[in-house]
């Protein structure tokens, strides 16, 4: 029996080695440096590593090919998402180290496992003994996100997901204020995304008693060579559509979203709703595009209904929301679907919308709830609806790169989000799906009304008396909030050269 | 050639950049920079002229540069007749609406030069929705122009303006996502028949859509148009956005944003969708008529000045769809002559209303009466708007309104004789408002109210001369739109009907 030593094609897998490597790195400096110094390293090895990642997936422009024995694929897509990804990480690191904002320096518990209330809490708090572990989740989650658009099989797949997601639910428990709200949020997002992951891998399963194996080229020929037991597959995709859609959180696995996104501490939700959005559906492209590519006349009409769905009801329930990070994850929720109707076009076109889309939803969406860390009052954020009247008063500049983002989540035009409903609704539509467009108008208009409802708010209602106070934003923040709005301002008006680099990227190897 | 269109839009936006840099406290000079800003916008509009061929019906002064290449959008401008007359509208208006407004931005919610930055950014949106010919950009400007105008309702009107800045703006939206889902469509179908999408207005008007898809993009289109125009039954958020904000505001958003929604269905609805124009056609009049009456009716039965002002637009507008929807170059001519007439003598109607609520703090009729004796000058000049909103003859109403009626009479007889009536209910509502108004008894509260100031006078002189101008001799205008309109007539596939009098 011959013996076959893999080849691991270390250059197209830098991005997501260097990633990785800073996250053990960071485990290390958090182990054997004194406590006094590990911020500024870990701040400077996570920055450091999400820029040298980004120059590694720039240098790798115009590659298209397996990987790993082809369970990576490097190709358009997936470098096109990963540099999205990095670049979406760079503000999401920013957002995390600040510690400029809160009096107790950071949105983060100085010591996870001290119980809420307890002695331990307050000598941790008392001695200013922060830890810094949130900065090697962070890369280990991004590491898990740059693989998953990039798997090229369901296992990877599958550990992908885990590896972006089991840091995540522990980042969304490490709240410093409002605690019991954070660990309740980070145990739903766990007990729901186990079960998720559980169904993505039973789905898994099935697809493999189908096609005999994992790698998405091999289910696309199975699928054409039209082999096996079809219901065994249509289960499978059933199954594996559930854990991802989970993850996107489309509508009816929508569950957890607002939970999470209310209870993690602010800077983690910025990041975990563009990061996780981004990654998730370049794995559902990747699938439905290549390995059910065969199959798109059983799934279609499936994604389609859940986009509608989506669409409409993420925007309804959002109207009732008087929580600014409660509407906002409703906000992201319907988002979900406007990526999905693009999805559902199945061609080129779609794909490059969808992954547009999801550049312009990114940044927008960093760039809120970045703004949100700013509005505070004695007790922290200050999260509530009322709290935010008459902001446009007192801070018009910050209020107005607020209304910018809500204008962009609505899709004005001369916002990146305009843009990019165009360009996933010009995709549907020229796929035949004309009913889904006329739903995801009429949910762009529904949606439009609770946007515009935060703006009267800000700027035509009067200041409390006793409301917060906005902080004048720190450095780190500043910067994060200047690139989300300028990305979503350019985008807006000059769309042109990042949609030719998404129509020159919209091709999967397999 | 010199891009005339684009140096026109491109002032007013640097305008309105360098009025909102100015330090805080400088109002008088942000007013005076906003001043000349669109002055020099106006003149720049004048000097245009040299270059507008007018015999011509094509688009003239074009200028085309790709925009977004990977959907065919371009940054595409150009004008015909009726545009631009709708641009000169803009560019004549803007001035004067500024200098009207000189001190109603003071107890707003925001600073007074963003008042005057956000009228700046208007005229730029407005010169481009005009100018637009292509589609997608058309739509860009179509949106965008809501923000500014939600603003100025919202941060400096009266006591609704939360609520009827809102109202407007969902409105809007809700019409302008119809016309979305629409623009889409046709890009789809142009992709499917060219080869390559376009939103090139000219492109597109020459494509072979499918009779009952038409119907549906139409529809898209044009209940776009007509909550912007707003005919009725779209009409409700006019008269709450009208009484809501500033006079100077209640101008710029009859007069010139509404006009987008009748310029709209003359230059989009009937070219690109020809088959099924005709087969809205009766339906539109129908609801043109209404909107006559209707808006004629509830005028004469309301209290408040502003108020009544917005019914007659409502009224003025179903005149306006009335005339396009004849499919007659009579009809089509004098709605475009009417389009812009209506603009002067609604700017007079809401600027003189404005000085005399501004005077009287209040905005009932019945508050005001004698002012005729009291302030003679601020008397005649309303009065004289007032007959201009009545179609009184050597006013120039008079000309479009005549002209809409024989074009509609030649194909829709009944619906003509029926719109006369709104005519005469005209006279009843403008009357009864100079009644009340101007002339009787002085109501108490009412002896020492000033006259208009030099700096109103100078605001309202050209709206009015224009007025009386125009009433004696709209030729030049006349000459300028016909070409246009023939132009658009032949696209759309229609010839004025045979004469068949003479027996």
């Amino acid at each position: 029996m011959n013996f076959h030593a893999p080849v691991i094609e270390y250059r197209e897998l830098l991005p997501i080695l260097i990633v990785l490597g800073g996250a053990l790195l960071g485990v290390l400096v958090e182990a054997f440096l004194p406590r006094a110094r590990r911020y500024a390293f870990q701040v400077t090895i996570s920055l450091g590593v999400v820029v040298a990642a980004f120059i590694a997936v720039v240098r790798l422009h115009g590659t298209s090919r397996l990987a790993a024995e082809g369970s990576v694929v490097v190709d358009g897509p997936t470098l096109f998402l990963q540099g999205t990804l990095l670049l979406l990480a760079i503000c999401g690191v920013l957002l995390i180290a600040e510690r400029g904002l809160d009096s107790g320096g950071g949105a983060f518990t100085a010591q996870a496992s001290a119980l809420p209330g307890s002695e331990a809490e307050r000598t941790a708090l008392v001695t200013g003994m922060i830890q810094t572990e949130i900065f090697p989740l962070t890369l280990f989650a991004l590491g898990g996100a740059l693989l998953f658009p990039a798997a090229g099989d369901l296992v990877t797949m599958f550990i992908a997901l885990e590896v972006l997601s089991l840091p995540l639910y522990l980042m969304s428990g490490l709240a410093r204020r409002r605690r019991l709200l954070s660990q309740e949020a980070a145990l739903k997002y766990f007990l729901l995304g186990a079960f998720s992951s559980a169904f993505f891998l039973y789905g898994s399963a099935l697809i493999y008693g189908y096609a005999g194996t994992v790698s998405l080229g091999g289910i696309r020929e199975a699928i054409s060579a039209s082999a096996g037991n079809d219901m065994i597959l249509l289960m499978g995709v059933g199954l594996v559509t559930v854990g991802l859609l989970f993850k996107v959180s489309a509508i009816p696995f929508h569950a957890w979203t607002p939970d999470v996104y209310q209870g993690a501490p602010t800077p983690v939700t910025a990041f975990m709703a563009a990061i996780t959005k981004v990654a998730a559906f370049g794995a559902i492209l990747r699938l439905f595009y290549v390995g059910l590519g065969g199959l798109r006349w059983d799934w279609r009409p499936m994604l389609t209904g859940i986009a509608m769905v989506t669409m409409i009801l993420g925007a309804i329930f959002a109207l009732t929301q008087t929580d600014m990070k409660r509407m906002l994850a409703y906000s992201s929720i319907s988002h979900a679907g406007f990526v999905l109707a693009g999805v559902t076009a199945a061609n080129r076109a779609g794909l490059q919308g969808s992954m547009f889309y999801l550049v312009t939803y990114g940044f927008a969406t960093i760039g809120a709830f970045a703004i949100v860390t700013l509005v505070r009052d004695s007790t922290g954020e200050a999260t509530h609806l009322s709290q935010w009247s008459g902001l446009g008063r007192r801070s018009p500049l910050i209020a107005s790169t607020f209304a910018l983002f809500l204008l962009a989540f609505a899709g004005i035009p001369l916002t990146s989000g305009f843009v990019a409903k165009f360009a996933v609704f010009a995709a549907a539509y020229s796929s035949g799906s004309i009913a889904l467009v006329v739903v995801g108008v009429l949910s762009s208009a529904v949606a439009a009304f609770f946007y515009i409802r935060v703006i009267v708010l800000m700027f035509f209602s009067e200041p409390k008396k006793d409301g917060p106070t906005v902080v004048l934003p720190p450095l780190m923040t500043t910067a994060a909030i200047t690139f989300a709005a300028a990305v979503t301002l350019v985008l807006g008006v000059l769309p042109g050269p990042l949609l030719d680099l998404a129509k020159s990227a919209a091709r999967f190897t397999f | 050639m010199f891009p005339w269109l684009t140096t026109l839009g491109l002032i007013p936006l640097v305008g309105s950049t360098a009025v909102a840099l100015l330090p805080k406290g400088r109002d008088l000079l942000a007013k005076q920079v906003a001043f000349g800003v669109s002055l020099i916008g106006l003149l720049l509009s004048l000097l245009m002229l040299i270059d507008f061929k007018k015999n011509s019906g094509d688009l003239q002064l074009v200028e085309s540069h790709n925009w977004i290449a990977s959907f065919g959008i371009k940054y595409a401008v150009g004008v015909d007749g009726i545009a631009l007359m709708l641009v000169l509208l803009t560019t004549i208006l803007t001035p004067i609406v500024i200098l009207a407004s000189w001190n109603e931005a003071e107890d707003g919610r925001f600073s007074v030069k963003t008042f005057f930055a956000l009228l700046l950014v208007l005229e730029t949106f407005l010169v481009g929705v005009f100018a637009a010919t292509d589609v997608f950009l058309f739509y860009v400007f179509f949106e965008a122009m809501l923000i500014p105008v939600y603003f100025l309702i919202g941060s400096f009107g009266g006591a609704q303006r939360s609520y009827a800045a809102v109202k407007f703006l969902l409105y809007s939206l809700f019409g302008g996502m119809l016309m979305l889902a629409a623009v889409i469509a046709l890009y789809v179908i142009s992709k499917d028949q060219l080869g390559a999408g376009t939103f090139d207005f000219t492109a597109l008007s020459h494509l072979h859509i499918d009779a009952h898809v038409q119907r549906w993009l139409f529809l898209g289109f044009f209940i776009a148009f007509a909550i912007k125009a707003p005919l009725w039954p779209f009409h409700t958020w006019l008269p709450d956005a009208v009484s809501a904000s500033t006079p100077g505001t209640a101008v710029l958003l009859v007069g010139l944003l509404d006009k987008v929604g009748t310029f709209g269905m003359l230059r989009y609805s009937l070219p690109l969708f020809p088959d099924a124009a005709k087969y809205f056609t009766p339906l539109i009049i129908v609801l043109s008529v209404i909107s006559v009456i209707y808006g004629a009716l509830l005028a004469i039965g309301q209290t408040d000045i502003k108020r009544l002002i917005a019914f007659t637009s409502i009224s003025h507008f179903g005149f306006i769809t009335l005339g396009i929807f004849a499919m007659t170059s009579q009809g089509q001519s004098g709605a475009t002559l009417y389009m812009v007439n209506h603009g002067f003598s609604t700017a007079a109607l809401f600027l003189i209303a404005g000085w005399m609520i501004s005077r009287r703090k209040s905005s009932l009729i019945a508050d005001f009466g004698g002012l005729q004796r009291i302030t003679p000058v601020m008397a005649w000049t309303f009065f004289i708007a007032g007959m201009s909103a009545l179609a009184l003859p050597g006013l120039s109403s008079f000309v479009s309104e005549f002209l809409v009626l024989v074009g509609t009479f030649t194909r829709y007889p009944w619906a003509a004789i029926i719109a006369t009536g709104g005519i005469i209910l005209a006279a009843l509502y403008v009357l009864i408002l100079v009644q009340r108004s101007l002339h009787g008894p002085v109501t108490p509260g009412n002896e020492n109210l000033p006259d208009l100031t030099r700096r109103e006078k100078i605001a309202i002189a050209p709206v009015l001369a224009i007025i009386i101008f125009l009433g004696f001799f709209p030729k030049p205008i006349l000459d300028a739109i016909n070409p246009a309109v023939t132009h658009t007539m032949q696209v759309v596939g229609v010839t004025d009907p045979a004469p068949t009098g003479g027996k």
